[in-house]
Order: structure tokens, then C-alpha cells, then sequence
């Protein structure tokens, strides 16, 4: 008889996933070589993310938003033109050979956008030019410095009455809302303030964003299928962020958090603690559905330039360090992405059972990396941007080789780039995957 | 007390520094001097930025201390005072399409406590606006900041037309930030790139023949 989840080990749930992202439920593939080659790319990615050795070394194409710009289009047209998204990505789908394929997940739905009237980013063609090419955050201070106990007591209460009628313009009248734990009892006064008009506008918003949305989604999924019916596997299902980013990224800002840090370091400590079991639900809820079992976790302001070591241990690492761990005990595998470098935190990061976790570098000194950390840990990157979108192929070529000689020994690593890539050459990232084809075998 | 104050803002003790800002005004101190002061705070706050002793948010909350303490002199002051001689001007400016300013704020403030005359153009600049200010302060030095990889047209674009605009010869251009290196120095035709705000006060002394 089987063993009921909750008794297994870390490594048996994971073993477990694994198989399900091998022969996901309802997959059709197209042929029998299809399948053949989907089987070989997720072995290659699951051996290597967990530190053992693969066939070769697996490569990642870092092709974020490039597949607008290969197609002629842009993301400011593909955010609002879903039958444009599909011919970009689909062109990219067929036009290269690579081990894995990124789906058009990250295209925001623009209508969506716009129906919420979103704040948090600016995009091409609202608020920065048409012809940028990816979307980027408002730093601001959305949320102030004596709202931490607000945040602290309720989460949800507090994004919906105080955080989201910042961000989304169309909830501004929310502020007014009455708690939903008001309605107790049988409610009498608790209906009143959704009778507002302004509320009731906002609901009407969201309700034309989620609209919008599913019509955006069913682009996204039919790019999904026909990647997987070809055989290349999706490697990321979800996101999770540290618990400091969160209210570093999207509710103090930077600015506001660094003062936190000297002027109210205790409500930061308690504030992350009260956010970090809602960033494990939702890794776990992402992977629930999806096929691969991997979460990637973008990790922003605990990068070297960021803080000192003494504040990341002090600030950063412990509650982010629970987020991996909840993920692991679950089965799940998490890439760390770590943005910046991260050269001062090497002596550190490797705390995690052997195998468990991916660590993602930028422009972390990776060598140094894979002699600390990568007997122990995969280890990932970290091709330079710059090089891939001004340097020749030859070029990128010689750097991957470098790459794999020296970070691919005894497995646990794959080849990828520092940041994705939104324009450039193409044939530098053929010479990428042509140099993992090439050096990278066992 | 005023190498207290002094010591006391670099070492970012908030409580008693404004505390000790208002006994200084209560004893009917210069407040030019407590001004100067703060300035000497600062400077040893940059130091140790540099130093690696610092980060972010010790800078960061060093200049809210700067702040309260300019807020608590300012209706002390009288008349304009005497300036502070600076070493010379540079300006700096996050390109077009980019809206990053964090790295850009902490060029500023080092080189500002370095001496410098920092006209901050601010974030997704067109390349006109760095024009026009090139021409306006005539500054020998031009600092480019860039978060990501799009940026690398934006700084290859605002270089060629300062040349265009035959400004190129008489400046210095650095470019530092996010995806910036060495490779998007060589394609945006600058003169120097730097790894952070530190190598931009190294560069822009270097320019300026000060060690």
C-alpha cells in the first residue's frame, strides 16, 4: 500500500513529482520521438537540479520577452494582441533547438491591466515608450510606516482595504470597505459599503480584468500545449519571493525598508514572519497543478550592493531560508535566483541538504561559487546579458565552454544567462545552446 | 561638542543627534556651523560607504538624519551664507526607457559628499534632456546609468548624439548600473564603466586630476 503524503520523506515526494512532471496528465505528445525527447529533457534538468549527473549539461535560453523582438513585434503590442503573442512565441518555439521552452507566462494581459488601472508598473505604451522592451516596478512607499501592525494582524484585510486601493486604481474607494470578517452572525450593517457605487465600480473592474484575463490565458496555454506536444518541457510553474523582498519590493519600497531597518526593526522581523507561511502556500498551490515541480524565487535586496552580510543574516536570511525549506520538505525544488551578485554570501548559502535547492547566478562569481557550494548544490548561470546581446557568437560560445568545463564538473549545473535577453543577435543564443550540445556531455 | 555631533551622525545615532542638533540651537550656536558639521557627518558616512564598512541602508537613513537635521536649522538660517567651494560638476542621469533610480540616487550622494556639483537628471531621461544639460553646465563629466539590458542602446544612443551635437570631445562619459560592464562600455562608446558609486568618485577624480 502506498504511504500517505505526509509520511513520506522529502525525497520520495520529490521522486514523486518528478514523475508527474515526466508523464504529465493529458499531455498528447505529437510522436513517439516527441515523447522520447521530453523524457530525455526532464531527466537532464531533474538530475542536474539535484545535483547529480545528467546525460550533459542542460541550457536554458534566456529568452524572457526576446521571442517579441525576434518576431518584428514588441511587448507593449504582444500585452495587448494575444494572436500576435502566439505567432512570437510560436516562432521561437519552432525556430530553435533548446532543452526547454519559455512560455509567454510573463506577458502581462494589458487590458487587465488597464482595467484595474495597475500602478505598481509601468509598461510600454503607459508610462514608458511603446517601443521599450519590458515593464518595470514603481518604487514607492505603498504602504507606511505606521501601518505594521495593520499588516501584522491581518494580511489579507490589509491588502485588500489599505495595500490594494493604492496599487489598483479602480479599488481606491476599497479603503471604505467594511472587514469581510465583519459579517458575523446574521449581517445587517456589514452589506452597507459594498452598496457604494465607487465599490461597486471596482468590483465591476476586476470582474473585466478577469475576463480579459482567461481570454489571454487560453493564448498562453495553446502556446503551453503545442511546446509540450514537440517535446520541450516548461522548467519553472511558479514564483515565490523572500519574505524581505515583499515588503522590500512591493510595500515599504527600498527606501522605506532601510529605514525600518534602524528605526523599527522589530516590526520587520514580525511583519516577515506573518508573510512568510502566505509566500509557502502559494509555492506550494503553483506547483499543485503543474507539471514541473520547480518554483523559481527572484531574490532582490539582499544582493551583495544591497546589505552587508551581518544585516542578511540578520535581515534577509532567516525567514527566507524557512520559505525554501517548506518548499523542500515538500518536494517541491526551488531555483534561488540571485540577481546582483552575491559573492559575500557564499560562505552561507550553501546551508541546505545536499541536492535539495538550485542556486541561480548573475554576476555572482560563479567559480568561487561552484568551489563553495557545488559539491553540495546545483549551481546555475551565468552567461553575461551584455555579451549575448553585443558580442559575437564565437564569443558566447567560448564563455559557455568555459562555463561548463569548469561549473559543469561532476554534474549539478546548467548553463544559463546572468538576466534574460529581450533583443539581439539570434545567433548568439544558438552558439549558447550549440556550446551545451557540444562541450557539455558526461 | 561639535566632533560629537559629528560623531554621532556618522554613526547614525538618531535620538541623540537631534537632540544634540536642538541643544546647539538653544546655545545659540552658528547655524552655519552645525550645517558644516552635518556635512563633516556625512562625509565620514560616504568614507565608510566606501570603505565597506556601510551599505545601502546606512546611507539611506544617514541622509533622513540629514534631513531632519536640515529641517530642525533651516528656520535658524539667516541670509544665504557662504558656499561650500565644489571640486567641479558632473552630471548624471538614468537613459530613456529606464526608470531605475536607486544606484543613480547613491552616485549622487557620493559623489556630492565627495565634493562634486551633482546635476541629477533623474530617471528615463531622453537623450535631448542630457543634451541641453551638457550645454547648460558644461560639465566635463556625464555619468549614464542603466538597470537593464535595454538600457545598452539607450547609453549607445545619448553618446552618439552628444557627438552629433559636437559636445563628445570635451567630456567624460561613465556608465555604471544592473546589466552594465566593460562589453556595453566598448559598444556604447564611453569612456570608463563602474562597478559602483565608489568607482564613480574614482573616475570622476581621475578627470578631474584630483588623487
Amino acid at each position: 500500500m502506498e504511504k500517505p503524503w505526509a509520511e513520506l520523506s522529502w525525497q520520495e515526494k520529490r521522486e514523486q513529482r518528478f514523475k508527474r512532471w515526466l508523464s504529465p496528465p493529458g499531455v498528447k505528445f505529437a510522436s513517439p520521438k516527441a515523447e522520447k525527447v521530453y523524457k530525455e529533457r526532464v531527466t537532464r534538468f531533474y538530475k542536474a537540479f539535484t545535483g547529480q549527473v545528467p546525460d550533459r549539461v542542460p541550457c536554458m535560453l534566456p529568452t524572457g520577452f526576446y521571442a517579441a523582438a525576434y518576431a518584428g513585434t514588441n511587448l507593449g503590442t504582444v500585452m495587448y494582441d494575444y494572436e500576435d503573442m502566439k505567432r512570437a512565441w510560436r516562432k521561437v518555439l519552432h525556430d530553435f533547438e533548446a532543452d526547454a521552452y519559455v512560455p509567454p507566462t510573463l506577458v502581462p494581459p494589458g487590458r487587465s491591466l488597464d482595467a484595474i488601472d495597475y500602478k505598481l508598473y509601468k509598461w510600454p505604451g503607459h508610462g514608458l515608450s511603446k517601443t521599450t522592451l519590458s515593464y518595470q516596478a514603481v518604487e514607492g512607499e505603498w504602504m507606511k510606516p505606521n501601518e505594521y501592525d495593520d499588516l501584522i494582524r491581518d494580511p489579507s484585510d490589509f491588502w485588500l482595504r489599505t495595500y490594494l486601493p493604492r496599487v489598483f486604481g479602480a479599488f481606491k474607494a476599497f479603503s471604505s470597505l467594511s472587514s469581510w470578517t465583519a459579517f458575523e452572525e446574521i449581517p445587517s450593517t456589514a452589506f452597507m459599503s459594498f452598496g457604494n457605487p465607487e465599490v461597486q465600480a471596482g468590483f465591476n473592474a476586476i470582474m473585466k480584468a478577469g475576463t480579459e484575463s482567461l481570454k489571454w490565458f487560453g493564448a498562453v496555454v495553446e502556446v503551453i500545449n503545442e511546446s509540450l506536444y514537440m517535446g520541450f518541457p516548461g522548467v519553472m510553474s511558479g514564483l515565490a519571493k523572500a519574505p524581505f523582498d515583499t515588503l522590500g519590493d512591493t510595500l515599504r519600497g527600498t527606501q522605506g525598508v532601510m529605514m525600518d531597518m534602524f528605526q523599527r526593526p522589530q516590526k520587520v522581523h514580525e511583519a516577515m514572519e506573518r508573510i512568510m507561511p502566505i509566500a509557502i502556500k502559494g509555492a506550494i498551490d503553483a506547483v499543485a497543478t503543474a507539471a514541473a515541480p520547480i518554483i523559481i524565487m527572484p531574490l532582490h535586496k539582499g544582493a551583495d550592493s544591497f546589505m552587508s552580510l551581518k544585516q542578511y543574516e540578520t535581515f534577509y536570511w532567516p525567514t527566507f531560508k524557512k520559505v525554501v525549506m517548506a518548499q523542500v520538505n515538500e518536494g517541491i525544488i526551488p531555483i534561488l535566483f540571485a540577481e546582483g551578485s552575491y559573492n559575500k554570501r557564499l560562505d552561507i548559502i550553501g546551508d541546505f541538504p545536499k541536492g535539495s535547492v538550485v542556486w541561480y547566478f548573475d554576476q555572482t562569481d560563479i567559480y568561487e561559487a561552484k568551489k563553495k557550494i557545488g559539491d553540495k548544490l546545483c549551481i546555475m548561470g551565468n552567461v553575461p546579458s551584455s555579451l549575448i546581446m553585443t558580442g559575437t557568437p564565437k564569443q558566447v560560445k567560448e564563455r559557455c565552454k568555459q562555463l561548463i568545463e569548469v561549473c559543469g564538473k561532476g554534474g549539478g549545473y546548467v548553463l544559463a544567462a546572468g538576466a534574460n535577453v529581450d533583443e539581439g543577435n539570434p545567433e548568439n543564443l544558438r552558439a549558447m545552446m550549440a556550446a551545451a550540445v557540444e562541450y557539455g556531455a558526461y | 561638542m561639535a566632533q560629537d555631533f559629528i560623531n554621532l551622525l556618522a554613526d547614525l545615532k538618531e535620538e541623540e543627534v537631534i537632540a544634540l542638533t536642538k541643544k546647539r540651537l538653544a546655545d545659540k550656536e552658528d547655524p552655519l556651523k552645525i550645517m558644516e558639521d552635518a556635512r563633516k557627518g556625512m562625509e565620514i558616512v560616504g568614507k565608510r560607504f566606501a570603505g565597506g564598512e556601510y551599505f545601502l541602508p546606512e546611507l539611506v537613513f544617514s541622509g533622513e538624519l540629514l534631513t531632519q537635521v536640515t529641517n530642525i536649522v533651516k528656520p535658524h538660517l539667516t541670509g544665504s551664507g557662504a558656499k561650500v567651494k565644489k571640486l567641479g560638476k558632473v552630471v548624471i542621469g538614468t537613459v530613456a526607457g529606464d526608470i531605475h533610480d536607486i544606484g543613480l540616487n547613491i552616485v549622487e550622494f557620493m559623489l556630492d559628499v565627495n565634493g562634486y556639483e551633482v546635476t541629477n537628471l533623474g530617471v528615463d531621461v531622453p537623450v535631448e534632456k542630457f543634451v541641453q544639460a551638457m550645454k547648460d553646465t558644461k560639465a566635463p563629466v556625464l555619468g549614464l546609468s542603466g538597470f537593464l539590458t535595454p538600457a545598452f542602446d539607450a547609453m549607445k544612443e545619448t553618446v552618439e548624439a552628444l557627438e552629433k551635437a559636437g559636445l563628445r570631445k570635451n567630456m567624460k562619459i561613465m556608465i555604471g548600473g544592473g546589466q552594465m560592464d566593460d562589453e556595453v562600455r566598448k559598444y556604447a562608446k564611453a569612456d570608463a564603466f563602474g562597478k559602483d558609486a565608489m568607482a564613480a568618485v574614482t573616475l570622476t577624480n581621475g578627470w578631474y586630476g584630483k588623487k
